[in-house]
């Protein structure tokens, strides 16, 4: 398990905008009266939205809204990973480093990260524009090397490919999110096997009153030999 | 090989439309109302009839779980909770399934639910899949919009809500009981079982968790009838099923093929064969990163399925295919994935938590030749140590791996050791 501890330095308080606020409560309704604390997670995502990381007050405000013990929301934003529990950057890029990434080259686009940004994982650049970050298995493994960029994949990057996304989002031009190479999804590069046809079906819907005609004498039958032995 | 029209994810690529109206043209949501109009023991029976097992990884009988929820409601509601967190290494088909094919998705809940009197489904989703899950709630909008799905869902009488939850990035939440509480709004830490989640579940009520796969299959499974599922694959490991290949392939990709195919077929019809040709291959990790991995010895005639792969001391677990070639460190492989169960531990019970950080540090000292011979049987005691030994699975998963490497790779962790005490390791750049 990981050790996450919260930043030292807090700011004075938390308020979610009008717009947040209408939004958590649209996603308290989602969960049966009485069981509100499954907001949490939901609602420190909301948190985090607003100031890009979790905060001290952030968490005490999201327990007195779901009416639950700060320690148990202090527990749930310190064990899930993707609770930013210091300042990030405008752009949080997270690199994938997991094995189907390494097999397919992710040390590259991990230095070209650190080229371009002057910072290694857990670091934030002078300007404050971009944070650097390593993450697990981001489960996009056919399209390795993965990094994620807030919440847009971008996929089988190499060193040249990562450093040109940089240097678009520096531009403040950030390409569409996908694969670098330009193949569609997780569909193998060039001529595919698979999925070439039309894909109405051609199967012809099926007999449904024979179909229950015959699970009722199934069950008729399987009663009677019960019922034999 | 299979042909495309007994493919069940028609857009799995996301060639074509994946709102409503194109998913109605592959097909979805044809005759829903008619398939709950069969009646809930026949949807089970049919579900049972086609041997479909989980596609989550254990691959335990969809049909039987569906069964063990008690057959009528009391004053608990029943839920179903849909297993999207997907974070196993080697595994991203989920992700395509909701991004392009969410109705499946979405038609299955209402089915499954159905089935076992659920009038409410979450899915659960990882928090990552950030625009996956603007796609699938998208989905879930046009179905409510359209009358599938809320009150008298498809005009079968049948009150069904569905939400979608969004999780915050831990691996351990693909457990079915950690997923539950994390949905509770815990730490997603698991629990002991007995009881059951089919008898104490979700908010304490009953609840069946199911992997996204096996819930999109449903709906085509009763479309097209049991026995044409059944048809496909081998005795005991019927259907399709989606692979995930990635690694050193030539062209790395998800594709869905018939269970039991392969492994030499399915490399090299879908992914143009192993880089540097089927020689070049060193092993292969048939399922996930949980699963044991396989020496190229054992890969040339390997079916790909339940039964087969676990007959060779591995499993099918996710069916995500990782290629290695020759050029790979296979201890270093290994480590890698110690290190991200290390991190992914819960922390609940102490073999796993403590566990997982002894088994790093050996194959640090491992991987660089610095142990000493003895070590691996010390590491090999503590794999056994762990596993079996935990709440859940995760402590398993984190010593298969190190017990596969160990069992096929054992010359080449000596000979690493005495390359280091010969000065030969690590090489000169």
């Amino acid at each position: 398990m990981s050790l996450r501890r919260l930043a030292k330095e807090q700011p004075e308080s938390f308020v979610f905008t009008d717009e947040h606020q209408a939004r958590a409560e649209k996603i308290i309704a989602k969960y049966p009266a009485g069981y509100q604390a499954s907001a949490v997670i939901p609602l420190l995502d909301l948190a985090q939205r607003q100031d890009r990381w979790v905060t001290k007050p952030a968490i005490e405000y999201i327990a007195a809204m779901l009416d639950m013990d700060v320690i148990r929301v202090l527990e749930v934003a310190t064990f899930y990973t993707m609770f930013n529990l210091n300042p990030v950057g405008k752009s949080h890029i997270q690199v994938c480093t997991n094995l189907p990434c390494m097999l397919r080259g992710c040390a590259d686009v991990v230095r070209a990260c650190e080229d371009k940004l002057g910072v290694k994982f857990g670091g934030t650049t002078a300007d404050g524009d971009f944070t650097l970050s390593e993450v697990e298995c981001a489960g996009a493994c056919v399209n390795a090397p993965i990094v994620a960029v807030d919440d847009d994949y971008y996929e089988d990057l190499d060193y040249e490919s990562m450093g040109k996304l940089i240097d678009a989002i520096k531009a403040g031009n950030p390409p569409s999110p996908g694969s670098a190479t330009g193949r569609q999804g997780a569909a193998p590069a060039g001529d595919r096997k698979s999925l070439t046809e039309d894909p109405t079906p051609t199967y012809s819907a099926r007999d449904w009153a024979a179909a229950k005609q015959k699970f009722e004498e199934a069950q008729e039958a399987a009663r009677k030999a019960k019922e034999n032995a | 090989m299979l042909q495309d029209q007994d493919r069940i994810f028609t857009n799995l690529y996301g060639h074509h439309d994946w709102r409503l109206a194109g998913a109605r043209a592959r097909g979805d949501w044809d005759g829903t109302k008619e398939i709950m109009a069969m009646g809930q023991p026949w949807i089970i029976d049919e579900m049972k009839a086609s041997g479909l097992r989980g596609r989550g990884g254990a691959g335990f009988p969809t049909g039987l779980k569906w069964s063990f929820m008690p057959k009528t409601e009391t004053d608990r509601p029943h839920y179903l909770v849909v297993n999207a967190d997907e974070g196993e290494p080697g595994t991203c088909k989920d992700r395509d399934m909701m991004r392009f094919d969410p109705h499946k998705l979405v038609e299955g809940c209402l089915l499954a639910s159905f089935a076992m009197n659920a009038h409410a489904c979450y899915i659960y989703i990882r928090g990552e899949f950030y625009n996956e899950a603007s796609n699938l709630q998208v989905a879930i909008d046009e179905a409510y919009e359209a009358g599938l799905i809320g009150k008298n869902a498809c005009g079968s009488g049948w009150d069904f809500d569905l939400y979608l939850h969004r999780g915050a990035g831990a691996y351990i939440c693909g457990e079915e009981t950690a997923l539950i509480e994390s949905l509770e709004g815990k730490k997603g830490q698991p629990r002991l079982k007995p009881p059951f989640p089919a008898g104490v579940g979700l908010y304490g009520c009953p609840t069946t968790v199911n992997n996204v796969e096996s819930i999109a299959v449903a709906p085509t499974i009763l479309r097209r009838g049991a026995s044409w599922f059944a048809g496909i694959g081998r005795l005991n490991n019927t259907g399709t099923k989606v692979f995930c290949i990635s690694g050193h392939v030539n062209r790395p990709c998800n594709v869905e093929e018939e269970m039991g195919i392969p492994l030499k077929e399915l490399i090299d019809k879908h992914c143009d064969g192993v880089i540097g040709g089927w020689e070049n291959l060193q092993a292969i990790i048939p399922g996930g990163s949980s699963v044991p991995c396989l020496p190229s010895t054992i890969c040339n005639d390997i079916l790909m399925d339940f039964d087969s792969l676990r007959d060779v001391k591995s499993g099918l677990g996710t069916a995500a295919v990782m290629v290695m070639d020759k050029s790979v460190d296979i201890i270093a492989v290994i480590t890698r994935l110690a290190a991200f169960y290390k991190h992914e531990s819960c922390g609940q019970c102490t073999p796993c938590r403590e566990g997982t950080g002894w088994m790093y540090r050996i194959m640090q000292r491992l991987v660089s030749g610095q142990a000493s011979p003895e070590e691996i049987d010390m590491l090999e005691e503590v794999t056994y140590q762990i596993e079996g030994h935990t709440i859940c699975a995760l402590g398993d998963a984190a010593a298969w791996p190190i017990q596969g490497l160990i069992r096929h790779f054992r010359p080449q962790l000596e000979q690493r050791i005495q390359d280091f005490r010969d000065g030969k390791f690590p090489r000169a750049a």
